[in-house]
């Protein structure tokens, strides 16, 4: 039982680290970016890379990933995104549905269609067994770097200038540029950041989650979820939502592997319909 | 009421001029007549493309049911799947059990089984924003897959289902090798469909879709209950789209879970995105293209036919989606003008009945 | 009987009061001006009475029956149309496609989804009808995005005056019309039929006193003073608060 919620939990927390970037852009730009996955899935294909074919460190490889994939979502972020902000979201949806079947094909062409694995060291194999749970080493560093990164963005959205700018700009984005703030490069470094993190889940949670071209539409509506549910007025939320839908996700595969997704979609749409703003999102009256 | 007009009594030529106008909008135009001559004439004109062909009228059906919401309603959907799916399934199922075995009642049955579950479903839909709307939609055609997936001593599961054996339409043609009669079949049904989506558009109620979507606020200060309308509308675009899976499954004796993919419903946003959308002929002509694009492609690059369709996607948005459909319309406009201008040599007489209504 | 009445009507908005207690009467045929400087919840009202808004207390009663939970699309088939301040039309579809629109609604045929629109007589007739009261013949094939702004308004109240309301809230009809346009539209406001009843919003004073036969001021969201042109006009209170700088100016 205690093992399902361990597991649950990690695989929750890799989930907000996957989906955190997509919550804040849709709040921040009310832009629908079906394609985060993608960035998610650059980020673990290029830990295989450097850590498989090159020799580079596992330590080393998952910090590389999330550079890597950070510049490319702000390289997308100024030459593509951003014709696309002030445009309906049936075009959004219509943009980043494209950039999602390139990126599959286009993995799939340069990688092959099969499911890959990061060479995990041993030093992270195996299982920790504290009190009769059984943990899993790898899920137990999962869960530590997930967790600092949760309480690094709480406190960098919280107390830095930078975050408070951000929130301003997610509040309103007119007064926000009226008090001079630059919601362009705010929004293209949050994108970045976003997408990095996306890649770092991606590197990450390979093992897990399983690394294959059809990532970023298989976990597509796990992160949607994630935003919808959490909301995107603050990082709580989603956190939250993550959580939840990490361990209802394991539990439910553990004890009604029949139905399987079935669960977690019937409880989305049952919470959309309940709450159209998000579970969590903050009850402001009118 | 009786009308207590304090104006000039009624002009008659006003009235027969407003009459005349209004049955205008609805008539047949010339250019749409050659379409349909065209398509029918396919039956003899390409006797080695039946199968392609067939395809092409299964999604330029399904695009045609997406067209109904999107274009006519303004209703975003991705799982437009859902119901293509859930009737490819019942009607393979009916056809599989012996539980109906004529396939024009057979799809009807599938037609009214997926309108039902839009009819269901319209009331999560319906609330909410675009964000929301995009996940319950897509939330229920997954959630179809799965339970497709999981009961797969009914469905066939990830195998799909076999074994279908689709009894001769109305007892007389069956399906043969060559596809010609699933062509012919398909392309009854599309057009059938096609004319009652028409009348649709035409009516009344048609005309307070397209109020709702350009001003709801407005539709319901004049007395139209949005709400219902949109369920409506919700309800016969599932039926349609339930009708062309229905012959997805009944042509193919197949079906597999595929039908209620993810790409499915982006693959037919493309097609309308293609076509443009809010007239009709948008699902038919981007159908046409897609396909052709399909195949051209596939030729080219059998396995990475997805990358071609993503870029195609990007690309439209980034050039402007509007700016798309804008050169479609102009070059719709002008092949219409030109379709007239053939018919006013040809017919003299129904064009100066025209050119009266049109001076005004 | 009043025609329309509000009973303790009131609306919060969080912890602003936006109309507090207001008790609106207004009689069957009244040609009725509610007035009141900026932010004194006349659209707050207006809002109330369609539908638009729910109110967080009171009643509005309309011939008598309770309208208070009815939608706005109800309280239109019940008889009661409004126009918009800000122009609310169907900017593709033109003049006659959007009063076609209306009258087959108002005549049951709305949700009729076989028959082509205007293929009834009753329903030309009546399309003809109001394209000639609202001087919209010319422009009636047009696209409404491209007509001139005074045309415009014309429609904006054609639309409301298509539902055949026995009472019909204009709200701000004149506003933004250029002088040129203006005429003409209070010209078809006068010729409104005298059974409709008309509850004006309104902030031309020009326009409220050649118009209305009574008038309620609006201030603070509480109705303030009610009476005929002349009570009002002459109300010290209403000057301070209201008409004095208007008519000053």
């Amino acid at each position: 039982m205690l093992t399902i919620l361990f597991d649950g939990v990690a695989y929750g927390m890799l989930l907000f680290v996957l989906a955190c970037g997509l919550s804040v852009t849709l709040g921040l730009m009310n832009f629908i970016n079906l394609a985060h996955g993608a960035f998610a899935m650059a980020g673990g294909y290029c830990t295989v890379i450097l850590v498989n074919r090159l020799g580079v460190p596992f330590v080393l490889g998952v910090p590389i990933a999330f550079l890597v994939t950070a510049l490319l979502g702000g390289l997308f972020e100024r030459t593509l995104y951003v014709h696309v902000y002030a445009r309906s979201h049936l075009d959004q949806v219509l943009f980043t549905i494209g950039l999602v079947f390139m990126s599959v094909a286009a993995v799939d062409y340069t990688m092959g269609s099969s499911q890959r694995f990061v060479q995990i060291p041993d030093a992270l194999q195996g299982q920790f067994d504290v009190f009769g749970i059984g943990m899993g080493k790898y899920r137990l560093l999962i869960i530590v770097i997930c967790g600092l990164l949760t309480i690094a963005l709480q406190l960098i959205l919280a107390k830095t200038r930078f975050g408070s700018r951000l929130r301003a700009a997610v509040d309103d984005q007119r007064v926000a540029r009226g008090l001079g703030i630059n919601v362009g490069a705010v929004f293209g470094i949050t994108f970045a950041v976003g997408s990095g993190l996306a890649g770092l889940g991606g590197a990450l949670g390979a093992e897990i989650l399983g690394l294959d071209p059809t990532f970023p539409l298989r976990y597509m509506i796990y992160f949607l979820i994630v935003v919808t549910v959490g909301g995107t007025s603050s990082i709580v939320g989603p956190f939250l939502a993550s959580i939840l839908l990490g361990i209802g996700d394991v539990a439910g595969k553990y004890y009604v592997p029949t139905l399987g997704a079935f669960v977690i979609y019937a409880i989305m749409i049952v919470v959309l319909i309940w709450r159209p703003q998000g579970l969590f999102a903050r009850s402001t009256a009118r | 009421m009786v009308t207590t007009s304090a104006t000039a009594p009624l002009t008659p030529v006003l009235a027969d001029d407003v009459a005349a106008y209004l049955k205008r909008r609805s008539r047949w135009s010339p250019l749409e007549v050659v379409f349909w001559i065209f398509a029918f004439a396919s039956i003899w004109l390409f006797p080695d493309k039946y199968l392609i062909l067939k395809d092409t009228a299964i999604l330029a059906l399904f695009a045609l049911s997406l067209d109904l919401i999107l274009g006519y309603a303004g209703i975003i959907s991705l799982g437009q799947a859902a119901f293509f799916g859930i009737a490819g399934y019942f009607s393979g199922l009916v056809a599989k059990y012996g539980l109906i075995n004529e396939p024009v009642i057979a799809l009807v049955c599938s037609g009214v089984v997926a309108a039902a579950l839009g009819f269901v479903t319209s009331f999560l839909v319906l609330r909410g924003s675009d964000l929301t709307r995009l996940m319950v939609t897509l939330g229920v055609s997954l959630m179809l897959g799965e339970v497709a997936n999981r009961y797969a001593s009914i469905t066939g599961g990830a195998d799909g289902l076999q074994g279908v054996d689709i009894a001769p339409v109305l007892g007389r043609w069956s399906f043969d090798l060559y596809g010609h009669n699933g062509y012919v079949y398909c392309l009854i049904v599309l057009f059938v469909c096609f004319v009652i989506a028409r009348r649709i558009v035409y009516s009344p109620f048609g005309l307070s879709l397209r109020s709702l979507k350009g001003n709801a606020l407005r539709a319901a200060a004049i007395g139209i209950p949005v709400k219902w309308r949109l369920v409506a509308i919700y309800t016969v675009s599932a039926g349609f789209a339930g009708i062309a899976g229905a012959l997805l499954t009944q042509t193919t004796a197949f079906c597999s879970l595929d039908v209620f993919s993810l790409e499915r419903s982006a693959d037919l946003l493309l097609v309308l995105i293609i076509g443009g959308t809010g007239y009709l002929y948008g699902g038919l002509i981007g159908a046409v293209i897609y396909k052709f694009l399909q195949d051209w492609i596939a030729t080219l690059t059998p396995q990475y036919w997805q990358f071609w369709i993503g870029l195609v996607l990007v690309v439209i948005v980034l050039v402007g989606r509007e700016r798309v459909e804008g050169w479609i319309a102009a070059a719709r406009g002008s092949v219409a003008r030109l379709g007239d201008r053939l018919w006013t040599r040809i017919r003299p007489r129904s064009a100066a009945l025209g050119g009266a209504a049109d001076g005004d | 009987m009043p025609i329309l009445e509000t009973i303790g009507l009131e609306k919060r908005f969080g912890g602003i009061l936006a109309a507090a207690n207001v008790n609106l009467s207004v009689k069957k045929g009244a040609r009725h001006a509610l007035i009141g400087p900026n932010g004194a919840g006349k659209t707050t009202v207006i809002n109330l009475l369609t539908g638009v808004l729910r109110p967080t207390a009171g009643r509005i009663m309309l011939e008598g029956r309770d309208i208070t939970d009815a939608a706005p699309h109800e309280r239109v088939r019940l008889g009661m149309a409004r126009t918009f301040q800000i122009n609310q039309l169907f900017l593709d579809l033109t003049p006659l496609e959007s009063i076609g629109l209306v009258v087959s609604e108002r005549l049951g045929t709305g949700a009729d989804w076989w028959r082509v629109v205007g293929s009834k007589p009753a329903v030309t007739d009546e399309i003809v009808e109001v394209v000639e009261r609202f001087r919209l013949t010319d422009v009636m094939h047009e696209r409404t995005a491209i007509l001139p702004y005074g045309k415009q308004r014309l429609l904006e109240i054609a639309l409301a005056f298509a539902c055949r309301p026995r009472v019909l809230l204009l709200d701000e009809p004149a506003a933004g019309v250029p002088e040129a346009e203006r005429h003409e539209l209070l010209a078809t406001i006068e010729a409104l039929p005298a059974e409709v009843t008309v509850l004006l919003i309104e902030h031309d004073m020009d326009l409220v006193f050649s118009f209305a036969d009574r008038i309620s001021v609006l201030v603070n969201g509480a109705l303030f003073v009610d009476g005929a042109p002349e009570d009002v006009a002459r109300d010290p209170r209403v000057k301070a608060v209201y008409l004095g700088e208007e008519l000053d100016a």
